[in-house]
């Protein structure tokens, strides 16, 4: 009798160790920082791309309108995939598209907003990067959503595409 | 003479306390730096790494030390921008609780058996 429950505890134990490392192994080893919260926008200053004057986080996001910021890099291969999508949601009267040029030289992304279009009612230098950890990135290209309340309500890891262009819409509508 | 001997001893005074000052600083920003996980190169701490978000760090935790914030405010912002994993000593939470008490339970089986077997 006492023999058979230690041999039921051994296994009920070896199957919830075997159940747990089985999980485990589904599960990506590589973590992504999602946004559960809405999260306020960080208070900074920051230089305007065109004019070099510093502008902040107050007099960019003054409008009563949803917001998107996209951080780009003009050496960054998939934001070349994600522009033609960012192009497009520029046409939308209800969202302006904030950029953030980062870590980038400054010649090289005139050459890439030229040769690809501009989608960005205005841009923002990052040039050490620390204005993208303010925002919660860690690279590049990542897109944000900002509601009304200048909250952000979504972020997108990764070049946007067609379907996230798609699910941005319906949250702007 | 005796007002320039004044003017010496304080100015040495001034340049050392700044410059222990400048050590502490280092001292905590080492210590935070490699108690925060780098989420370019995961297997590493941000003090090891040499990545593009890592060095962005290195810059933010610099600047925060330099505001006088304090190195649980700085976790609890780095927590708040990137989730509690980022920091290597996670605290006691919904998440985390079966990790603390995993062991203490193991513990205290082990010693409940031990009891038993030994009869003391």
């Amino acid at each position: 009798m006492k023999n058979k429950l230690i041999l039921s505890i051994t296994i009920i134990f070896l199957s919830f160790c075997f159940v747990v490392f089985y999980k485990g192994l589904n599960n990506s080893n590589t973590y992504t920082p999602q946004i559960n919260d809405k999260k306020n926008i960080p208070i900074f200053k920051a230089k305007d791309f065109n004019s070099n004057i510093y502008t902040n986080s107050e007099k960019i996001f003054e409008e009563d309108i949803f917001y998107i910021v996209n951080i780009w890099a003009s050496w960054c291969v998939p934001c070349r995939t994600e522009h033609p999508t960012l192009m497009e949601l520029s046409k939308s009267q209800s969202v302006k598209l904030i950029g953030l040029n980062y870590r980038d030289n400054q010649i090289n992304a005139k050459n890439f907003i030229n040769e690809f279009g501009n989608p960005y009612s205005q841009i923002l230098i990052d040039k050490d990067g620390t204005l993208g950890i303010e925002f919660g990135a860690y690279g590049v290209p990542e897109t944000f959503v900002i509601d009304r309340n200048k909250k952000i309500i979504r972020k997108f890891v990764g070049p946007i595409n067609q379907e996230i262009a798609d699910e941005i819409k319906l949250i702007i509508k | 003479m005796k007002i320039l001997k004044i003017f010496i001893i304080i100015f040495l005074f001034i340049s050392f306390s700044s410059l222990k000052s400048n050590e502490k600083n280092n001292e905590l920003k080492n210590k935070i730096l490699k108690n925060v996980r780098c989420l370019i190169c995961q297997g590493q701490s941000v003090y090891d790494s040499e990545s593009d978000f890592a060095s962005s760090i290195k810059l933010i935790v610099d600047r925060k030390i330099n505001e006088g914030l304090k190195e649980e405010s700085i976790y609890e912002f780095l927590k708040e921008k990137y989730g509690d994993w980022i920091i290597y000593d996670p605290k006691l939470n919904k998440n985390t609780y079966v990790l603390w008490l995993l062991p203490l339970l193991l513990f205290l089986l082990g010693g409940v058996i031990m009891k038993k077997k030994l009869k003391f």
